[in-house]
């Protein structure tokens, strides 16, 4: 077992090794892969990547991820290649992804292990996750580089898996903990709490809590280059607490369980669109997500093995509009959603070079909320993934086929029609050499979103006879990653060319608010991209390390919708830049630690046509951090000092939602 | 050997980020975007009375795309944008969905509905004078130099066209929408269409004088347009509930102020011009989730109506959504919108008053109102 620590002197020595079994095939029988080359991984990407390179996939983890200038994991995605992030701006803006420009309901957020499911809307808020308690961020194009998982792992266009601090101890330690405080910009005020028990020499417990609070106020600008306006953003307040608590424990016959308790609650102001003659609204939203989850895993006698799960997750939110002009001059609606998940994975390995697994999850989705004319739905899916792996020599062949099985239910109007769909996807990697660290990689996956039921049901705008978005991605591209010898310690690149075919595209723009959509239909999107992610680390003296990151992508999105509601064919779709990156570089040096970070969004159009008036400019931002680690006696502190858009350049990501200009946070924190 | 990899990587990352970093293009103030319309006619017209033809579009909500352009009616040269280029001193422009557009005494006013504000102009320049604040505002017209503006706030504002002031509020129905005069009164359809299924189901008459509400007429659920015709009849339209009670249209007698006639077809939008009432109708069902779109002439005189369309050409198949619609005085041509998805610009049709088309021309997003600049304007 392995700790985590923050200081990384030591691990270098790991990091050959790390990288040399990483790149020597990512040890067969990924069915381990969770336990057993997760740990090696553990210690290897401290400084390298943790990246499986015969996966399509991008990680940001332990150091690597702290040192960023990030809030929430909606910041840290901004380092992903292909990814662009959806922020309303502020911090208590909503931040959603959107993975190759397949749309946002095309990612399945996992946190630890387990998707966030939201029937309602299909997307997830990143910016309700603070990095406080997350030790990875892993990107998965497709899905998880495993067959031993559940079947909803393999139901999306790509996973984005979120995995907090697990418990690690060595020798005789009995706990470990943090408290940390950070303040900053905008009236931030955010002190966390994070504790890990060791009960018995195999149960762990771990409670992790934290409050943010903050006025949301910061000052955003505009300009035509004759007038020139300048003023606060209002009612961007946000009042939050998370807290999660979970049990981590092995039995006799190593069979590991988990149980884990989890609850975020919050009230903010929603501070509306910019437009002119109106800054300020008066638009609020409460939260209450909560879900518990345990997971079995058991690994009996190396050939079977079995992978359990079950989740329960309650959604509730209320908005109010006391500027709606109904009979009550105030709209009042809440939204409450039950989900309840049952997953059993079966997987086996039938030679030495051949496995496969059965997945079969249960989902129940229930939503209820004050609104006028609302059918009241139950959605009842069933996902059935058969799942197999083969490794010939250096060649890995692995495929799965998945059932998707829905029916619905309403109390009121009419349901939507059942759903049966057979998706498949196959993938390959090959390691031309067998002792270099070369993978070339493809895959093809043929996957859907179903409608949510705010597509469907949502009054005045849902429609039930929505069909399932489909999403085909054909993919191909590499990964070197290879350790050095010397001052330089290795380097990592990774390549992809894809092209996605998007059709039925189901589309959700704002309407007169943050939480309203009005649908319409996209039609068919055409996509060509290319991500390149370049890393490598530098130790030009002794005590002093230096890495370097770049990120680059490419991508054409055009709608190639023809025929009825073709208007626009062959432009590029709202919001899709056509080339974004970003640039990191970190130095280590003693106790000090610097970090510094580029990212560009290019040029693209905020509307269907790629016209002037349409035409939003590049943003680009420059942030600044350092922070200084102490160790007294096995105490850590640590003080981080963060300056965000350094060069206070004004932009949106989504028009007339500003973001804001220059600011600061600082950090103290404490841990052993 | 790695010390000089170093250094190629330093530049190219460096090089890198400086190409990326000058991408940023220099602001450019808003300019007009000029279209000559090809095959553009007017025909003859022995004394005109109109020179040219502003077109409001609305633009998206939030989006603060609102924008306005104007067609010369003597060359057909069409200039796109023209509030933000002449006005680019105004911060964020025009706004965030303009919902109304009228020329009284002088002066233009642009109503925008999300940004809360009339744009008071001089409707040969299309320069602000003044800029007023009316909450959620939805339509103007004008009586003996006050403009009335309805606002979701339940009244009518009321703004001295010399002043430029509000001088009162006259409470209505709730979300009152359009309004027309007949004599000294005011009638204005009440919708209620936020508060489904509690929808308002009434006119209300004013007395322009008194500024008293003299009586409410009881029509149909969720009212929206109204328009007069020479023999004081008011055509009302009714939006229905978009379920089970479909879209209605209703005659008003504004002598008796009683409702003397119902058509049977929907209707979202009338203009009529001498004894013809031009209607036609985007009627929506979230029963079958669809448009249902129709146009239709009336002989307002006979109330009765005609078996001819003012599009005979087969151009309708090509509209998806009709949105505005207006005759040349002149002329008697025939100009009707599309909106298509609400989120492309919009075009601009023109048929001779034999249901020909006779060009086309595209608009801002959402083209949706529109006024003629007189001769003398």
């Amino acid at each position: 077992m392995y700790k985590i620590r923050s200081n990384k002197k030591g691990t270098i020595p790991c990091l050959l090794c790390g990288v040399c079994l990483l790149t020597a095939g990512a040890a067969f029988s990924q069915i381990h892969d969770t336990t057993t080359l997760r740990e090696v991984r553990v210690d290897a990407k401290r400084i390298t990547t943790g990246i499986i390179p015969s996966a399509s996939m991008q990680v940001l983890s332990g150091p690597q991820l702290q040192r960023l200038n990030s809030l929430s994991v909606a910041d840290a995605m901004r380092y992903f290649s292909g990814v662009q992030l959806k922020d309303y701006g502020g911090i208590g803006g909503l931040k959603t992804i959107n993975v190759r420009s397949m749309g946002t309901n095309h990612t399945a957020v996992t946190y630890d292990g387990l998707v966030l499911g939201n029937a309602q809307n299909g997307q997830v808020d990143l910016g309700k996750f603070s990095l406080d308690n997350i030790a990875e961020i892993a990107l998965f194009n497709g899905q998880p580089a495993t067959i031993l998982q559940p079947a909803r792992g393999f139901a999306s266009g790509n996973v984005l898996a979120l995995q907090s601090r697990t418990p690690h101890f060595t020798g005789d330690e009995k706990w470990h903990g943090k408290a940390s405080i950070k303040t900053g910009s905008s009236g931030l005020v955010n002190p966390s709490l994070f504790w890990q028990q060791k009960i018995s020499e195999h149960i762990y417990s771990t409670i992790s809590t934290e409050w943010i609070n903050a006025n949301g106020r910061y000052k955003f600008r505009y300009t035509n280059g004759v007038y020139d306006t300048t003023a606060m953003r209002q009612n961007g307040n946000v009042n939050a607490y998370r807290v999660e608590a979970g049990l981590n424990g092995l039995l006799a016959d190593s069979s590991a369980w988990s149980v884990k308790y989890y609850r975020y609650q919050s009230a903010r102001g929603l501070p509306g669109a910019i437009v002119a003659n109106h800054f300020e609204y008066g638009q609020h939203l409460e939260d209450r997500d909560q879900f518990i989850q345990a997971s079995f895993r058991k690994d009996a006698g190396g050939r079977y093995h079995l992978l359990a799960n079950a989740k329960y997750s309650d959604l509730y939110s209320r908005y109010i509009d006391p500027e709606y002009p109904n009979e009550e001059h105030l709209l009042d609606n809440f939204y409450h959603q039950h989900e309840w998940y049952l997953s059993l994975t079966n997987a086996y390995q039938l030679t030495s070079w051949w496995e496969a697994s059965l997945a079969t999850d249960f989902i129940v989705n229930t939503m209820h909320a004050n609104l006028y004319h609302f059918p009241y739905p139950t959605r009842y899916t069933t996902l059935l993934a058969l799942a197999s792996r083969a490794r010939i020599q250096r060649l890995e062949l692995q495929g799965h086929l998945l059932a998707t099985i829905v029916n619905e239910k309403v109390a009121a109007y009419e349901a939507a029609g059942p759903k049966r769909e057979y998706t498949p996807t196959i993938s390959a990697a090959w390691q031309p050499f067998a002792n270099r660290g070369l993978w070339l990689r493809a895959f093809y996956k043929n996957i859907f979103r179903l409608p949510t039921f705010n597509d469907l049901y949502y009054t005045f705008i849902g429609n039930n006879n929505l069909r399932p978005e489909y999403v085909q991605q054909y993919d191909a591209g590499f990964t070197f990653q290879q350790a050095l010898r010397g001052r330089w310690q290795y380097i990592s690149l990774q390549a992809d060319g894809y092209y996605n075919n998007v059709r039925d595209k189901i589309v959700a723009v704002p309407s007169d608010n943050l939480f309203g959509w009005s649908m319409t239909n996209l039609g068919k999107v055409r996509i060509k991209g290319a991500d390149v992610a370049l890393r490598t680390a530098w130790q030009p003296l002794q005590s002093l390390l230096l890495n370097v990151g770049l990120n680059y992508t490419y991508q054409q999105a055009q709608d190639v919708t023809s025929g009825k509601g073709g208007f626009n064919y062959g432009q590029q779709i709202p919001y899709t830049p056509w080339h974004s990156g970003s640039f990191t570089m970190g130095a280590d040096w003693h106790s000090l630690a610097f970090n510094y970070s580029f990212i560009y969004t290019g040029e693209r159009y905020s509307q269907k046509r790629n016209i002037p008036v349409n035409y939003v400019q590049p943003w680009y931002t420059s942030d600044l951090s350092a922070s200084w680690t102490v160790q007294r006696r096995s105490y850590t502190h640590k003080l981080a000092l963060e300056v965000n858009n350094l060069l206070n350049q004004y932009y949106d990501v989504v028009l007339n939602f500003p973001m804001p200009g220059r600011n600061y946070r600082i950090t103290y924190s404490i841990s052993r | 050997m790695y010390g000089n990899l170093f250094n190629r990587l330093s530049v190219i990352t460096l090089g890198f980020a400086l190409l990326i970093a000058g991408c940023r293009k220099d602001i450019q103030p808003p300019q007009v975007d000029l279209t000559q319309i090809e095959g553009y006619t007017r025909g003859k017209v022995d004394a005109p009375t109109v020179r040219g033809l502003y077109v409001l579009n609305e633009g998206n909500m939030n989006q603060n795309k609102s924008s306005l352009d104007y067609l010369d009616l003597n060359t057909g040269l069409f200039t796109r944008n023209i509030f933000e280029a002449y006005n680019p001193e105004i911060t964020k422009g025009l706004g965030d969905v303009g919902n109304d557009i009228q020329i009284y005494g002088g002066k233009m006013y642009i109503v925008v509905n999300n940004s809360n504000k009339v744009e008071v102009v001089d409707p040969a320049t299309a320069i602000r004078i003044k800029e007023l604040d009316v909450w959620q505002c939805r339509y103007v017209v004008f009586y003996k130099d006050h403009a009335y503006i309805t606002s979701n706030g339940n009244y009518i504002s009321v703004i001295d066209t010399a002043t430029l002031t509000e001088t009162a509020r006259i409470p209505t129905g709730r979300n009152p929408e359009q309004m027309a005069i007949a004599g000294n009164k005011l009638y204005v359809a009440n919708s209620g269409g936020y508060s489904p299924p509690n929808y308002e189901r009434t006119v209300s008459v004013i007395n322009l004088d008194t500024r008293q509400e003299l009586k409410r007429i009881d029509v149909a659920i969720n009212l929206d347009r109204l328009a007069l015709d020479p023999y004081g009849d008011l055509y009302v339209t009714s939006r229905g509930d978009y379920y089970t009670v479909p879209s209605r249209m209703f005659v008003i007698d504004t002598h008796a102020d009683t409702v003397k006639k119902r058509f049977d077809f929907a209707a979202s939008n009338i203009v009529i011009h001498k004894d013809i009432a031009y209607i036609y109708a985007v009627a929506w069902s979230y029963i079958t989730h669809s448009n249902t779109i129709s146009y239709a002439m009336i002989d307002v005189k006979a109330d009765t109506l005609l078996h001819t369309s003012f599009i005979t050409d087969g151009t309708e198949k090509q509209i998806v959504i009709p949105y505005g619609i207006l005759v040349d005085p002149d002329t008697e041509d025939i100009y009707v919108t599309d909106a298509l998805d609400y989120l492309s610009p919009g075009i601009l049709y023109c048929f001779d008053k034999s249901g020909k088309k006779k060009w086309s021309v595209e608009t801002g997003d959402i083209p949706g109102h529109f006024v003629f600049l007189k001769n003398h304007q």
